[in-house]
């Protein structure tokens, strides 16, 4: 890597961190000065404090939770986007499925969640589930719209040399949805971890295998302020490695050949 | 390979206004290894009748056959190949992988694939350039990069639809050159849709003028030079009045005469 290189990764990386650091001062100078009631705010070092002595809790629950996330995750991916290309084949499909992908969004997932429970019992599949139902929507309607925006000129190209219609769709309509189905994937891997730690809440693990929803929910009963602060936050660091992820993903894919990607 | 066009009909319906008639019973008949402009006002219909032997369009009425067999949409002819006025190489292929594209779609082995695009790249100028994203291209090098993509089956009809509109004169000169070049070694027929009557003059040997839509043929003439077309040509005597010669043909063709 090059100094260059080097200064460009600093420069994209010292802001972020310097605001957080920043943040974390004025919070712990706040909390010693004002002093607030524990049960109500509590600092950083405090936070800090619990979450060192109960590490192997909160690696194993964080470990559980992120297995949950990937399985949903993975399985709306690889559903929204077979989903997407049934869908694009023909206008009567589209028409027919696409409004129940909607109700997928609509419906909140706290009042799903209870029946995945009764259907698959609690645990990591239901919790998968949850993931899995709550992130599917932008996969499918993200890989859609990048199907449909191939220039018509590059689909007849294909007609003129009889392409068979696997060829279409791995050589045209999937490299060329790409930049559309990553978009997609960016908001799914947020959304799937959301949709895991909510499904936790309810058909969440009580046991060995509790993962990071159920941390907060007890925490919580508990009044263990500083926990729920410490799930919180390895909840969101989940989150941004699966974005970071999908981000690199992106980068292999496309850096060679799209805008999006070139290094500025 | 032949083409022949007769009584083609084709309206363009929409949901908002009424029909409108495009092409008003057009027929054409193009020898095996001719080479023939079509030319008319801008929107009426040139590229429609170019997509309509193509097999991207179906007509309305009449009928397209192509070396003997009828064409309809979705029903290429074999041996056919098409430039578009925008050059539409896949973004994620680099020059070579989309030269070879009409090749691997025929199924043809890797390595005989490579070679036929590398001497197609070779042949339009941009054997440096195989390895490169169309992003990192030109304008007209990406216009020769679907020149190459068009002869690497080695059609036997070229259908050309303004492929050269958007270029500065210059490039576009070299390439009426290289095309003028292709034809002469290769002797595939072909159509070439342009609004330049002078790069008409230029490439072919038959000029014809279509009027507004409804669109029929005002004009269809012969243009007698010299089969070997340099680039001196342009400034002859000769030359000029068979340009002028199509410009009255448009001044018709404008009036919908």
């Amino acid at each position: 890597m090059t100094a260059r290189r080097l200064r460009a990764l600093a420069a994209r990386l010292l802001p972020p961190l310097g605001a957080a650091l920043a943040l974390l001062v004025v919070w712990e100078l706040w909390v010693r000065w004002a002093d607030p009631p524990r049960f109500l705010f509590c600092a950083p070092s405090e936070i800090w404090r619990d979450a060192t002595a109960r590490a192997g809790e909160l690696a194993a629950a964080t470990w559980n939770t992120a297995v949950a996330v990937l399985w949903g995750f993975a399985l709306s991916a690889v559903v929204g986007v077979a989903t997407a290309v049934v869908l694009s084949s023909s206008r009567w499909a589209e028409r027919a499925v696409y409004p129940f992908t909607v109700i997928l969004q609509t419906v909140p997932l706290v009042a799903i969640a209870p029946m995945l429970v009764i259907w698959l019992h609690a645990g990591i599949q239901a919790v998968a589930v949850c993931g899995f139902i709550v992130s599917l929507f932008p996969v499918i309607t993200n890989t859609l719209s990048g199907i449909r925006s191939i220039p018509q000129p590059q689909v007849e190209l294909f007609w003129l040399y009889g392409a068979r219609p696997w060829a279409v769709l791995w050589k045209l309509k999937l490299p060329g949805a790409i930049p559309s189905i990553m978009a997609g994937f960016r908001i799914a891997a947020g959304l799937a971890v959301i949709g895991a730690v909510v499904g936790e809440f309810v058909a969440g693990e009580l046991g060995a295998k509790r993962g990071l929803g159920i941390v907060v929910v007890v925490a919580a009963k508990q009044g263990e302020l500083p926990m729920l602060f410490a799930a919180v936050a390895l909840a969101s660091l989940l989150g941004i490695a699966l974005v970071g992820g999908v981000n690199a993903a992106a980068y292999l894919l496309m850096y060679r050949w799209h805008v999006s990607e070139r290094p500025d | 390979m032949p083409v022949r066009v007769a009584d083609v009909v084709r309206r363009f319906t929409s949901q908002a206004a009424a029909p409108v008639e495009v092409l008003a019973g057009i027929s054409l008949e193009v020898a095996a290894s001719a080479f023939v402009a079509l030319l008319g006002p801008s929107g009426c219909g040139k590229s429609t009748l170019l997509r309509l032997v193509a097999g991207l369009d179906s007509p309305d009425g009449g009928s397209v056959v192509v070396d003997g067999r009828p064409v309809r949409r979705r029903e290429s002819p074999d041996h056919v190949a098409f430039v578009f006025q925008e050059a539409h190489l896949l973004p994620w292929r680099t020059l070579r992988k989309n030269v070879e594209l009409p090749l691997e779609l025929r199924g043809m082995a890797a390595a005989e694939r490579r070679d036929r695009a590398l001497n197609m790249l070779e042949r339009v100028g941009l054997a440096d350039a195989r390895e490169r994203y169309p992003a990192q291209l030109s304008g007209g090098m990406q216009l020769r990069g679907s020149l190459a993509r068009a002869l690497v089956t080695d059609p036997r009809l070229l259908l050309l639809d303004e492929p050269f509109a958007a270029l500065d004169e210059i490039t576009r000169q070299r390439l009426d050159g290289l095309i003028q070049e292709l034809w002469h070694e290769r002797r595939f027929t072909a159509l070439f849709v342009t609004h330049s009557l002078r790069e008409a003059v230029f490439l072919a040997e038959r000029a014809v003028m279509l009027s507004r839509r409804p669109a029929h043929i005002v004009a269809d003439r012969a243009i007698e030079l010299p089969a070997d077309r340099s680039a001196e040509l342009r400034a002859s005597p000769a030359y000029n009045e068979k340009v002028e010669r199509l410009y009255q043909d448009l001044l018709i063709a404008e009036g919908g005469a």
